[in-house]
């Protein structure tokens, strides 16, 4: 045990620097996602396999193009949040760990973008 | 009264012979149905992306992600993501501090791996 004051060991928010904000971060998205995964699984699962027009069909309306984007932004959040815990674990090379950090965030955004910005065009374009 | 027991006393986990319990064989299942929803999450967005840009496109995702592979990774994705759910709420119930005791916890092991079988099987009949 060092010899640190309470305060030297909260200063700067702890050894991650963010407190606990990844860990509620994760808890937050995934309950969010108990609701929001049957209510994406099912209408996607149902136009899979019945090609384009099934899949303009379910996105063409208001209710399950939010219910995807929500699904998506959510999910890709969780699931950057998640793979950050495991590169933080298994990966101890800082300039490895520094650098698929870096990349894991990004992914998950950019595939959330590109996820939230086909639903829109298709609920858009009809 | 020291000695009693000598011998068959419970041993600190010795790490390259010690048997993990199945809670913990689970635990680790988690993170590997998180970290292999990743090809999932690929495939949706490839699905939905491709939905976007052009029927042509959106064609040849749907054949492919519902090709004999493409089903089999889907049907994958499709129990790991209700093993994940089903654990996750379980962890979400150790997280606010219960559900520690031995007993619930070998039960919610079984509880957990049948209930993603059927919901994945639900699941399946719902979208056919």
């Amino acid at each position: 045990m060092a010899f640190k004051t309470d305060y030297a060991r909260v200063h700067g928010l702890g050894s991650a620097h963010e407190g606990a904000g990844h860990w509620w971060g994760q808890r937050l998205s995934s309950i969010a996602l108990i609701l929001l995964t049957p209510l994406f699984v099912i209408p996607f699962g149902r136009a899979l396999g019945n090609g384009h027009e099934a899949l303009v069909a379910t996105y063409s309306g208001w209710g399950h193009a939010f219910v995807a984007v929500a699904f998506i932004l959510v999910a890709c959040w969780h699931l950057g949040q998640g793979l950050q815990v495991v590169i933080e674990d298994y990966v101890p090379q800082k300039g490895l760990r520094t650098g698929l950090l870096v990349a894991n965030t990004l992914v998950a955004w950019a595939l959330a973008a590109a996820g939230v910005l086909a639903v829109a065009t298709i609920l858009f374009r009809g | 009264m020291a000695d009693v027991n000598r011998g068959n006393r419970p041993l600190s986990p010795h790490l390259q012979i010690y048997r993990l319990p199945m809670t913990a064989k689970l635990s680790i299942l988690h993170r590997i149905t998180g970290a292999g929803m990743t090809l999932g999450a690929l495939l949706v967005v490839w699905r939905l992306v491709a939905g976007a840009v052009s029927p042509e496109a959106s064609a040849t995702a749907d054949a492919w992600i519902t090709s004999w592979l493409g089903n089999l990774v889907m049907l994958g994705c499709l129990w790991a993501l209700m093993y994940h759910a089903l654990n996750g709420m379980r962890h979400l119930w150790w997280d606010i501090g219960r559900g520690f005791d031995l007993q619930f916890t070998e039960k919610a092991n079984y509880a957990v791996l049948g209930g993603s079988v059927v919901l994945t099987l639900l699941v399946v009949i719902l979208i056919r």
